[in-house]
């Protein structure tokens, strides 16, 4: 206890940035250990399994400057993949305020990222962690009766939802769909199995024989499960998320698919200030543009949930592809990941 | 254009190649020299990362052992040998990683620490300051008297193509004064200091980037001069010497291979005029007249942050440093192939040529 208090004095202080300037304590520390700074939120993968075909399942140990998660945020982590720092957004399927943090990461094809970790990840191999977010997560006073629904790799953050619920002993009624192609392929089947007082229902898209539920979620479905639940959460592609939402136009929902988007080129003069390049706007969104360019903008998960691309856009107009959302202001922040032009556009990079 | 070449006084330097020199199929030229640029650009990945943090793990060992060392100073050795590591360390920070990643050489990496628009250096002068005056101004407008204030850090005659006055008579004290403070030197970069002589501007324009120059010059000497020698207590005054030598030893030497890389005889300097509507091609020419190499072995090189190759650093400053030595190789035969001389000699050998123009600079019939 003292020495923790001691070296948190000494770390905090004003002194040892001093003397570690101007590259600050970390720079010193992280060559020690990878893991061992105090303002770079990293974690030490601890245990990998495949459980899967289609999956790959880390336990990692976060350093003390990762502030910790609410049960259906997600997380960027970072890799170094061929010397490139790599970002993408997971959710976590670990219940809030454990030690160790459970991400379950579905393989995409030609996804760099997945792939890599699928192929790659061991004990020891050290990740950032980065920009804890999102609004898809339980209210503080927990409802009575919670339907919670997820397709494919949308389990990770509702399985944190029910883990949490299990763990602080949640005295309502659980009832949790599942959708995946086959009973192979859904994550977390025998530990859902093995659940006390949790009503969990399988839908599989390639065998429905197999499963609880037959087709797409509908009606029946929900009646099936749940007749009058409290609150809906629902997590998974676009298509099922917009099926819950006619039955329950209340769910709250997240989907981790980047947005559908037609490429309708405005034919604009999109400039990159801070360097010479400028392009004539090709439909697509901003961020891709740019890197088409040679330009290396900060990125993450590509599909406008984890704000690590936002840059000012200091003239011109753009459309939010997931909002919607016109920005016409002289001088606003936008996501270069999911925004288009329209017209001419000044971004500061 | 050319008046002011055909002007220029004669001297007993050897003929040094201008921009009216021309070569022929300078479009052509310029082509070569983006290809090896993009091969090198399309090969980047794992080996340069791996480099890279390589040298800053040997740079951050040598400083925390070198100030471990002076802490023990009161043994001879450990002084002399904390003292060494401890230049070497600011030397590898300014030079082979300060330089560099401020060039954005390892920005593709996507590392923030190695952020070229973010990354501060371990010396007096501000990185802000320094991207301003050295990555914009030196390298796009390289050796063009007026333009680029590198030629002669607005203090010194480097060039004939400078107009001789009274105050150059002490050419070589303010190279030498430079010379051991050179770090102060590179943070007044941006004062104009020939502007302010000139009457041009006032001190008073310079408030702004000299309240920025001072907050960084106070941290770096509240470090380097009050808090590390009061750690040592007893052994605080032998720890302040320690830290200014390896000051001192980092200063003399950037000195050395900066004035190496722009001014040994057959370097050139150009005019406003000259450099007007310049292709590609014509810039690449330019970058290579006006830069001269080093040769040596493989620690010079990293020692000099691979400012030795300073011909091919100046036709490609955003590529990764260490690959220089790798296409150098390539550089010289398409220069040979196209006729444009290409500078390199031993260091002692082109700094005494520098020595030598400092010092007939000062004097007025130059």
């Amino acid at each position: 206890m003292f020495t923790q208090t001691l070296t948190r004095r000494v770390l905090g202080s004003g002194l040892l940035d001093l003397l570690t300037g101007p590259h600050g304590v970390d720079r010193y520390t992280e060559l020690v250990s990878p893991t061992w700074t105090r303002n770079d939120a990293r974690a030490r993968v601890v245990a990998v399994r495949r459980a899967t075909a289609r999956s790959v399942t880390l336990l990692l140990e976060p350093n003390d400057a990762f502030p910790g998660f609410k049960a259906g945020q997600h997380i960027n982590l970072s890799v170094d993949i061929d010397g490139r720092r790599r970002t993408r957004c997971y959710s976590p399927a670990s219940a809030e305020g454990q030690r160790l943090i459970e991400l379950t990461i579905g393989r995409h094809e030609n996804g760099l990222v997945s792939e890599h970790l699928y192929r790659h990840a061991r004990p020891g191999m050290v990740v950032g962690l980065d920009k804890v977010g999102g609004d898809f997560v339980l209210p503080a006073i927990r409802p009575r009766r919670v339907l919670l629904i997820s397709g494919g790799s949308g389990i990770t953050p509702v399985m944190a939802m029910l883990r949490t619920l299990i763990a602080e002993r949640y005295a309502g009624r659980v009832t949790f769909i599942h959708y995946a192609r086959s009973p192979e392929e859904a994550c977390y089947r025998d530990e859902l199995a093995a659940m006390p007082r949790v009503t969990v229902l399988h839908g599989y898209t390639r065998a429905p024989e197999a499963g609880d539920l037959q087709g797409y979620f509908g009606a029946e479905h929900l009646a099936a499960a749940t007749p009058e639940p409290d609150a809906v959460y629902v997590c998974g592609p676009p298509a099922l998320v917009a099926a819950v939402r006619e039955q329950r136009p209340d769910a709250i929902s997240e989907s981790f698919v980047p947005p559908e988007f037609a490429a309708e080129a405005s034919g604009g003069r999109v400039s990159f200030l801070g360097s010479t390049i400028s392009v004539t706007d090709d439909g697509r969104p901003l961020l891709e543009q740019a890197e088409a360019a040679g330009l290396q903008p900060a990125s993450g998960c590509r599909m406008g949930i984890c704000h690590s691309c936002t840059c000012r856009k200091t003239g011109g107009t753009v459309r939010n592809l997931i909002t919607g959302a016109i920005s016409t202001a002289e001088s606003e922040d936008i996501q270069i990941c999911v925004s288009v032009p329209v017209g001419d556009v000044d971004i500061d990079l | 254009m050319t008046q002011s070449v055909l002007e220029r006084p004669q001297t007993a330097q050897p003929q040094v190649p201008t921009r009216s020199d021309l070569p022929p199929n300078l479009d052509a030229f310029g082509a070569e020299l983006d290809a090896i640029r993009q091969a090198v650009l399309d090969d980047l990945g794992e080996r340069d990362a791996d480099y890279i943090h390589q040298i800053i793990k040997a740079q951050r060992a040598l400083e925390v052992g070198g100030r471990a060392c002076l802490f023990f100073s009161i043994i001879p050795p450990a002084w002399l040998a904390g003292t060494v590591m401890l230049g070497l360390s600011k030397i590898l920070d300014n030079m082979e990683i300060g330089h560099n990643v401020m060039h954005g050489q390892y920005d593709w990496m996507g590392e923030p620490a190695l952020y070229g628009k973010h990354f501060e250096w371990d010396t007096a002068c501000p990185a802000d300051q320094w991207r301003h005056s050295h990555n914009y101004m030196h390298h796009t407008y390289t050796n063009i008297v007026g333009m680029d204030r590198d030629v002669g850090y607005g203090i010194l005659r480097m060039s004939e193509k400078q107009p001789w006055e009274p105050y150059f008579l002490g050419n070589p004290l303010y190279a030498f004064l430079l010379m051991v403070l050179f770090q102060y030197g590179v943070a007044v970069h941006e004062l104009e200091a020939e502007r302010i002589r000139a009457g041009e501007i006032g001190v008073a324009d310079k408030r702004e980037m000299l309240r920025e120059t001072w907050q960084k010059v106070r941290r770096q000497t509240l470090k380097d001069y009050v808090a590390f020698p009061l750690l040592a207590g007893p052994f605080a005054p032998l720890v302040f010497a320690g830290n200014l030598s390896a000051n001192l030893m980092r200063n003399v030497w950037a000195y050395t291979i900066i004035f190496c890389g722009h001014f040994p005889d057959g370097t050139s300097e150009f005019t406003i005029e000259e450099t007007e509507n310049e292709s590609r091609g014509m810039w690449y020419y330019r970058q290579i007249l006006g830069s001269a190499n080093l040769s040596g072995g493989k620690w010079f090189h990293i020692l000099t942050g691979n400012l030795s190759f300073q011909v091919e650093h100046h036709l490609f400053p955003d590529l990764p440093a260490h690959r220089y030595a790798e296409i150098a190789p390539q550089v010289r035969e398409i220069c040979e192939r196209y006729g444009v001389p290409y500078n390199t000699g031993p260091l002692l050998k082109q700094f005494g040529s520098v020595v030598r123009k400092i010092c007939k600079l000062a004097l007025p019939w130059t």
